[in-house]
């Protein structure tokens, strides 16, 4: 079944906020190989010009995928999320996420489309500081393996 | 540390070997709180499908993302990164693991200053990213 497009342009409120630590920073660093000591070392980071030990690049995804969690779960969008996969994903740094961040996310429904019988939600967390500094825009395409695919044959 | 006044359009960054094995797949899952089953449990990952457990894109973008800042030195410079996810990486249940080779060049010099920067992940010589680019503003 296709999904419902009066979806498109929708918002979610912002999630509970999330304190960025030093340790979490690290174990991230450690699982996917950076080996940099401003992950690390506060003074490194600070050498560096960071107030603190900055998060490897795809580190938001810790808060974006769990933001996300909203969207993929809501019964009335129907996502069938026993079969959504991964598309693609990109994030836009306004500045390094850095220990002590408290970071809640908002997120936005951008487009949802069907293509070869998937069922595409392309989906936008932007991460801010409770204070409303923008910190980081992640965008990714979730993908419903084969869900549109009754619609296409009907 | 690089420095800007060092980089032209066409530059290759020092390419990279990532070796990912199962005990990575674990530590990951716990770094980044993503346990799909999929990439730990054998049994489910072909029930569902596939050829047996796979790496999480997320991973072999993350650890990709080093072919950049290895050549940067400060892993802060990335200001955006991208990839799409193509081919799954499947990982052995052995000590050697998936090999994917990952290469990166400067792409273009954009008008803010900052470089683009297009990345290559590949496993048995088939792309595992696609259209992976990074963007990195430089001292």
């Amino acid at each position: 079944m296709a999904l419902d497009q009066s979806f498109i342009g929708r918002s979610y409120p912002p999630s509970p906020a999330y304190e960025v630590s030093r340790e979490k920073i690290r174990e991230f660093a450690d699982a996917v190989g950076e080996r940099s000591e401003i992950h690390r070392d506060p003074e490194a980071a600070k050498a560096a010009g960071y107030p603190d030990v900055i998060a490897p690049p795809t580190f938001a995804i810790l808060v974006s995928m769990k933001a996300n969690e909203v969207l993929v779960m809501d019964p009335e969008l129907g996502l069938d999320y026993t079969r959504v996969v991964h598309g693609d994903q990109t994030f836009a740094h306004h500045r390094p996420i850095q220990a002590g961040d408290r970071l809640v996310v908002t997120t936005h429904v951008d487009a949802i489309n069907s293509r070869m019988g998937n069922d595409i939600v392309s989906v936008r967390a932007e991460i801010s500081t409770e204070d409303g500094e923008q910190v980081t825009t992640a965008r990714s395409t979730l993908v419903a393996r084969g869900t549109a695919a009754t619609e296409d044959q009907a | 540390m690089i420095r800007a006044a060092d980089v032209t359009a066409g530059d290759q960054l020092p390419p990279l070997t990532l070796t990912i094995t199962r005990a990575d797949l674990v530590r990951y899952a716990g770094a980044s709180l993503d346990f799909n089953p999929i990439h730990w449990n054998e049994r489910f990952a072909q029930e569902v499908g596939l050829p047996g457990v796979i790496a999480h894109g997320m991973l072999t973008m993350g650890m990709a993302a080093r072919v950049v800042t290895d050549w940067t030195g400060d892993p802060g410079a990335v200001v955006e990164y991208g990839v799409r996810f193509g081919r799954p990486v499947p990982v052995p249940d052995d000590a050697e693991g998936a090999r994917v080779e990952v290469t990166a060049k400067v792409a273009k010099v954009l008008d803010d200053g900052t470089f683009k920067i297009a990345i290559t992940a590949a496993f048995e010589g088939k792309s595992v990213l696609g259209g992976a680019t990074a963007r990195v503003r430089l001292p």
